[in-house]
C-alpha cells in the first residue's frame, strides 16, 4: 500500500535527522515541504534522502500541508499522512491512523495523544484544547479529544477536498470544520507522541492569545461559510 | 455659496480629478476606483446643493448640516478600507497559491 508522508517544515534542520531516522522505512514516499525556512532545512532534508518541495517564502503551515496534499494528488497517492517536522510524531503510530481509512470508516483520521494516554499537556494548553473540542462540538457536531493534533491521515476524498480548501495559518482545528461541512467522515484514534524534543514551543504568550482568538473566530465563522460551492 | 461649501467642493473635485488622472495614466484600475469616484461625486453633490445637504441632515436628525459632510467622508473611507481588506485577502490567497505552484513546478522540473 502506497502513501505519501507530508512533513511541513519551517526551520527544522536540527530536528529533521531524527525524523528521517524514524521514518526510514517510508523514506522514499516522504516529502518535506520547506515553508520558506531561513536555516538550511532544504539541504538537511536533501542530504537525509528526503524529497523537498520549497516554498519561495513563508506562507504558513496550512499552506505547507496543502502543498503536500496537492503533490499527493499530482502523484496519484490515495493516502497521505501529515507528520510534523519537529520530532513529535512517531512512525510506529502511522499504521493506527491509516487503518480507519483503509477500512473505509473515515476520510480524515486524527491521531489523538490524549486517547493514547500517558501524555500531559501543560495546564493552559489543556484548557485551550478542551475549549476547541467544545467549539468543534457546538459548531461542527464533531467530537474530538485532541483537535490541535497535527498527526493525520487523509484518504482520497480528503486529499481532493483539502487541496482546494485549506485554512492557511493555525489550520488544525478549522480544517476539521471544513471537513465536516464537506461531508467527510472524521475519526479519531489513539496515537502515542513524544513530548517536544528540541527547541521551545513555536508560540509565545502574545501569539497564544492571537492563536486562541483567531482559531475560535475561524471555527465559528467557517461553520457559517459556504465552502466548496 | 458659503466658504464651507466652496472648500468641500474643491476637496471633492480634487479627489475626483486625481482619481480620474490615475485611471487615465493607468496607475489605478477601474475596479478599485469605483468607490473613490462615488465618494468624490457624493461629496461634490452635497457641497453644491445646500438644500440637499440640509434636507438629508434634517431627515437624519443632524443639527449642523456641514457635519453631514464629515459623516459622509468618514463612511466612505470606511467602505473603501473594508474593500481594501477584501482585496488584500484575495491577493494573499493568490500569492499563497503561487508559492505552492512554484514549489510543485520546481520539484517536477528537478525530478520529473
Amino acid at each position: 500500500m502506497r502513501f505519501l508522508i507530508i512533513i511541513p517544515a519551517f526551520n527544522e534542520s536540527e530536528n529533521l535527522p531524527k525524523v528521517a531516522e524514524d521514518l526510514k522505512e517510508f523514506i522514499k514516499d516522504a516529502v518535506v515541504i520547506n515553508d520558506g525556512s531561513s536555516d538550511n532545512t532544504p539541504q538537511a532534508a536533501g542530504s537525509l534522502g528526503l524529497k523537498v518541495l520549497n516554498h519561495p517564502y513563508n506562507i504558513g503551515v496550512g499552506g505547507a500541508v496543502q502543498t503536500g496534499l496537492k503533490f499527493a494528488l499530482l502523484k496519484n497517492y490515495s493516502l497521505a499522512i501529515q507528520f510534523d517536522g519537529d520530532g513529535q510524531h512517531r512512525a510506529d503510530q502511522i499504521k493506527n491512523i491509516i487503518e480507519p481509512v483503509l477500512a473505509g470508516e473515515a476520510d480524515l483520521v486524527i491521531g489523538s495523544r490524549l486517547l493514547a494516554g500517558g501524555y500531559e499537556f501543560p495546564f493552559l494548553r489543556k484548557i485551550g484544547s478542551r475549549w476547541f473540542s467544545l467549539l468543534l462540538y457546538i459548531f461542527g457536531g464533531v467530537r474530538l479529544t485532541d483537535p490541535t493534533s497535527g498527526f493525520r491521515c487523509y484518504g482520497r476524498r480528503a486529499i481532493e477536498f483539502f487541496s482546494r480548501y485549506y485554512p492557511e495559518d493555525y489550520p488544525e482545528v478549522e480544517s476539521i470544520i471544513y471537513a465536516s461541512k464537506a461531508g467527510l467522515k472524521i475519526k479519531e484514534v489513539p496515537a502515542l507522541m513524544r513530548q517536544r524534543v528540541s527547541g521551545k514551543s513555536s508560540i509565545g504568550l502574545f501569539q497564544s492569545i492571537y492563536y486562541m482568538l483567531k482559531v475560535s473566530l475561524g471555527v465559528m465563522l467557517s461553520s457559517l461559510t459556504r465552502i466548496g460551492r | 455659496m458659503d466658504i464651507v461649501q466652496v472648500t468641500s467642493l474643491i476637496i471633492g473635485l480634487l479627489i475626483l480629478s486625481s482619481v480620474i488622472f490615475f485611471i487615465i495614466t493607468g496607475r489605478l484600475k477601474e475596479r478599485y476606483s469605483l468607490l473613490w469616484l462615488i465618494s468624490a461625486l457624493f461629496i461634490c453633490l452635497l457641497s453644491i446643493s445646500r438644500k440637499l445637504l440640509e434636507y438629508i441632515s434634517y431627515k437624519l436628525g443632524i443639527y449642523y448640516p456641514p457635519s453631514l459632510l464629515f459623516l459622509a467622508g468618514v463612511l466612505f473611507l470606511l467602505a473603501i478600507n473594508i474593500s481594501f481588506s477584501v482585496t488584500i485577502s484575495r491577493l494573499s490567497s493568490k500569492v499563497d497559491t503561487l508559492a505552492q505552484e512554484i514549489a510543485l513546478l520546481k520539484e517536477n522540473r528537478d525530478s520529473p
